[in-house]
């Protein structure tokens, strides 16, 4: 006779196993993209002037970073650009996002509005440098703003597009039904309920920008280096204990956005 | 009518699942014979799908055994096997899935041929299968045809095709026709019965469609809750429930609440004809529409019983009309059914009744 | 009568909604026409212009800069851009798979925290994470260290500067680009076709490689080409990692407009990247028909 009492099975799901040997490629995984940053960060704080010979524990290059005149300049080009460069991408990502949801629905034209996130950095960089000195534009902070903002408004409209997904297109309808306006629905309605996609996707434009290299390098002005322009030259001078404690801070910086981003809204179905 | 001596093929005793707090299977038993058309009926969630999934192998009972009898059907040389002891691609039983689950990067034929090639037989053997079990479905001209370029009713046959070409012991039918739209459904319910008839195969299907059900099915579970309310072949679970919710589900029914007694049921302070039961106490008394009888409210009838309402609505369907009638006291019209258009207008005043013995007594137990 | 009651009311609600199409969108998409399409067509029409004496370019229509790009030199460099970036993908596709099938494995709350935890240091700056490998990779560095002290090895090893160090480092700047797709080409994976190959008799590792394989490979082939473009144009990795020895397309294209100053040449380059950008996006959507059925046989 089969036993009758099959208790302690339970938790036994018969298709959806436990890992297994599935641990070792997430564990490795996991490791291969967080030890390079734990050293980082740990020779941050070293004693020792060879950024990755570990002589003793110091705070000494962090001050040492915040007295560097060049660093200081290209933080403060790259909180302008970050922020001009987030405004308006922001405005522009979120607009196109609602258009295209809400009257195109044209599967070119989304794939068009998505494009300047995937074509290649180096090509987007090389024909917008051909652009700004074809029409005579200097190239300046300004450059790179109009840079940043094209391939910044593709992923505030990824995030936006997600959101929208989840939304109930009725709200609209209803709002138009009782009476009100196009911009007044746009603004009492529709931004409101799409209001934590787009701050994420602010969130992400801004740190995309604060760490963008590629672009600034071919469209910024001699003049105005950004951060990462700067610390391009420094890292090709040769590594310093400076590189470590700035690296460790915009490590922070951008981790504290981006998970930001994340807690407002579900990054991860926009991706 | 199957043979209730001989030993079931499917033997299910004592099944029980919980989700956290949720009990989908509670303490279910049940058999199910060989070449039987069985149907687990039920509204969603009353556990019908999980019972199939744990026969199946996808879903683990908590509590409970499953056992399937191979050799043969004489007592005497039958094996039980513990189905709960073996994996999902090792149980003799195949299982047509509700959405198909259809490879969509195969063809038909392939497909079809999936399952044979995991039993390891020879490509002629896989092929000539195959064409015999493609001409069954009569789908021959689209063996090369990709899932996505299937109508629905195409898909459903190439799911059952897929299945029953491994000829199991049971095939587990989750939902068959659901996916179908009604015409094409009609067709399917025939094809089916015939297919089963045909390929010898017991066929076990989860339906929450009581008409499907009643017009396959050889015997029937309705399932409430995780539990078994009654399990008995169509025309006794009509005229026999043994709830009032089994009959509310079993097609339609009026429903009158009242107290039983040893010489008869009272409601409405009336006796009204009903069926001799065992039931003392607080009852419900069951009557089918097609039981009910309408007549003009004539007092000198005394023949018709005492109760009499207003006409509500009218339905005619062509061959039946279907009238409803408001009785005062009693919280739901009472339906009745009749051949031809309704007799009686909207408005009008009629007495109800109904034959005694069409009239069944179910204890009244909430 | 009823239906005149709003006379016109079709017309209106069309021309409201295409008002509202223009306030929405028109910005947008003339920016990223303005920003992306025009650049992008300039570096085709550069392709076809003559370098100036002093830098810039001049008018004569040529083809010489395409007959220039198929020179013997030029051609060794594909070829090594092109090998390291196909290692780089291969490398990206062993390690990103099974993490990405891992992860749809996890309890459902873990999931979201995993793959938030695989794209975080994509967020980060890029520099950064690429000049961490050579604090790693150093002769007297933390890799060197711990191999010598337990004795695998009894001289530092030459790590850096490698071309084995710029597919480490191009490996590590792109690999969550992969794991983000075939983890979205699980999740779309209808648990039950799994449920119905093992219903037929496959065993979970005949399931996977007769359903589950197949079936995500387009989204597999979609982080393949997420990580071997950008591979390709890549200069910083080289420079920073390879020493300068390792040069790649990327060098080439950014050497042509900020050293040797030949933009048309430097277009061509640019051009032969979004070719093979669009080329691999192409075949993927060929290939992604063909499992999907979706395509005539």
């Amino acid at each position: 006779m089969p036993d009758r009492t099959r208790t302690g099975t339970g938790t036994r799901r018969p298709v959806e196993r436990g890992l297994g040997w599935l641990r070792l490629p997430l564990i490795g995984a996991f490791g291969f993209l967080y030890l390079p940053i734990a050293v980082l960060v740990v020779m941050s704080f070293n004693a020792s002037s060879i950024p990755f010979v570990w002589t003793g524990f110091s705070l000494q290059w962090y001050p040492t970073l915040a007295s560097n005149p060049q660093v200081l300049q290209g933080l403060l080009n790259t909180l302008v650009v970050a922020v001009a460069a987030t405004v308006g991408a922001t405005i522009l990502g979120t607009l196109l996002a609602v258009g295209l949801a809400r009257y195109t629905r044209s599967v070119l034209l989304e794939a068009y509005s998505l494009a300047p996130a995937i074509i290649p950095d180096l090509v987007l960089a090389i024909g917008l440098l051909i652009l700004f000195t074809s029409i005579g534009l200097t190239l300046s902070l300004f450059s790179v703003v109009l840079a940043h903002i094209v391939f910044g408004m593709a992923f505030v409209a990824a995030v936006v597009t997600a959101r929208i997904g989840q939304t109930d297109p009725s709200l609209e309808e209803a709002s138009r039904d009782l009476g009100a306006t196009g911009p007044t629905t746009f603004l009492r309605i529709t931004v409101p309920s799409l209001a934590p996609a787009i701050i994420a996707g602010a969130l992400l434009v801004f740190t995309l920008s604060l760490d963008e290299f590629v672009i600034a390098f071919f469209t910024d002005g001699p003049r105005t280096p950004t951060l990462p322009i700067v610390i391009y030259s420094m890292v090709r001078f040769g590594v310093t204990p400076e590189i470590n404690a700035l690296g460790a801070l915009l490590l922070l910086v951008s981790f504290t956005v981006v998970l930001a981003a994340q807690r407002i809204t579900r990054l991860t179905d926009a991706l | 009518m199957t043979s209730m001596a001989a030993t079931p093929l499917i033997r299910i005793r004592g099944v029980g699942k919980r989700y956290g707090s949720v009990t989908a299977l509670a303490d279910v038993s049940l058999d199910i014979h060989h070449n039987e058309f069985f149907a687990l009926l039920g509204p969603s969630g009353c556990g019908k799908t999980t019972l199939l999934r744990a026969i199946a192998g996808f879903e683990d009972p908590d509590e409970g055994s499953i056992t399937l009898t191979t050799g043969d059907t004489q007592p005497a040389d039958a094996g039980e096997v513990d189905l709960l002891a073996l994996p999902p691609n090792r149980r003799p039983v195949n299982l047509m899935f509700q959405s198909y689950a259809l490879f969509p990067h195969m063809t038909v034929s392939a497909n079809i041929a999936y399952g044979l090639e995991r039993e390891g037989l020879a490509r002629s053997e896989i092929a000539r299968r195959v064409a015999d079990v493609l001409v069954t479905v009569d789908l021959q001209d689209k063996a090369s045809a990709r899932p996505r370029q299937l109508s629905g009713g195409q898909r459903q046959r190439v799911a059952l095709a897929r299945a029953i070409v491994k000829r199991p012991k049971v095939l587990l039918l989750d939902e068959p026709l659901s996916a179908l739209d009604r015409r094409v459904r009609a067709d399917m319910q025939v094809e089916l019965k015939r297919l089963q008839h045909e390929v010898g195969i017991t066929f076990v299907v989860v339906t929450h469609d009581q008409e499907e059900a009643m017009s396959m099915a050889d015997r029937i579970a309705v399932m409430e809750h995780g539990r078994i309310s009654q399990i008995a072949d169509p025309v006794t679970l009509y005229q026999r429930p043994v709830s009032a919710a089994v009959a509310d589900f079993i097609g339609m029914s009026t429903i009158i609440p009242g107290q039983a007694a040893v010489d008869g049921f009272t409601a409405l302070g009336e006796r009204l004809p009903a069926a001799p039961s065992g039931v003392i106490g607080p009852a419900l008394l069951v009557i089918r529409p097609e039981d009910v009888r309408l007549h003009a409210d004539d007092p000198t009838d005394a023949a018709m019983g005492s109760l009499s309402g207003t006409v509500l609505a009218t339905h005619f369907f062509g061959g039946t009309s279907t009238t409803t009638v408001t009785v005062a006291g009693l919280g739901r019209p009472v339906l009745a059914t009749q051949i031809g258009p309704p007799a009686h207008r909207i408005g009008a005043v009629v007495r109800v009744g109904w034959p005694a013995e069409r009239a069944i007594v179910l204890p009244d137990t909430p | 009568m009823t239906l005149a009651h709003r006379p016109g009311g079709h017309s209106a609600a069309r021309r409201r909604a295409l008002l509202g199409r223009a306030t929405l969108t028109w910005p947008g998409l003339a920016y990223i026409t303005a920003f992306m399409a025009v650049p992008v067509l300039l570096v085709l029409g550069f392709s076809f212009l003559t370098r100036g004496r002093f830098g810039g370019v001049v008018a004569p229509f040529t083809l010489d800069n395409f007959a220039r790009a198929v020179e013997p030199v030029y051609l060794r460099i594909y070829a090594v851009s092109l090998l390291i970036a196909a290692a780089t993908t291969a490398l990206a596709l062993l390690i990103g798979y099974p993490t990405a099938y891992a992860i749809s494995r996890l309890p459902a709350r873990w999931r979201t925290v995993a793959l938030i935890c695989i794209v975080l240091p994509f967020w980060t700056s890029f520099l950064i994470r690429t000049y961490a490998w050579i604090l790693l990779l150093n002769s007297e560095g933390p890799v060197n260290r711990t191999l010598l002290e337990i004795g695998l090895i009894g001289a530092p090893l030459r790590l850096l500067y490698t071309p084995g160090a710029v597919i480490v480092g191009l490996l590590y700047a792109y690999l969550p680009l992969v794991v983000l797709p075939v983890y979205a080409a699980l999740d779309r994976l209808d648990p039950l076709l799994r449920e119905a190959a093992m219903n037929l008799g496959a065993s979970r590792a005949r399931t996977f490689w007769d359903i589950t394989l197949p079936l995500t490979i387009p989204g597999a082939l979609i982080g393949a080409i997420f990580v071997f473009v950008p591979s390709l144009g890549n200069f910083v990795v080289p420079e920073l990692l390879g020493g300068g020895k390792t040069v790649m397309i990327g060098n080439l294209i950014r050497d042509q407009f900020l050293e040797a100053r030949d933009w048309p040449f430097g277009a061509v380059l640019a051009l032969m990247m979004i070719a093979v950008l669009l080329g691999a996006f192409a075949g993927q959507a060929a290939i992604a028909r063909r499992i999907n059925g979706t395509a005539r046989a």
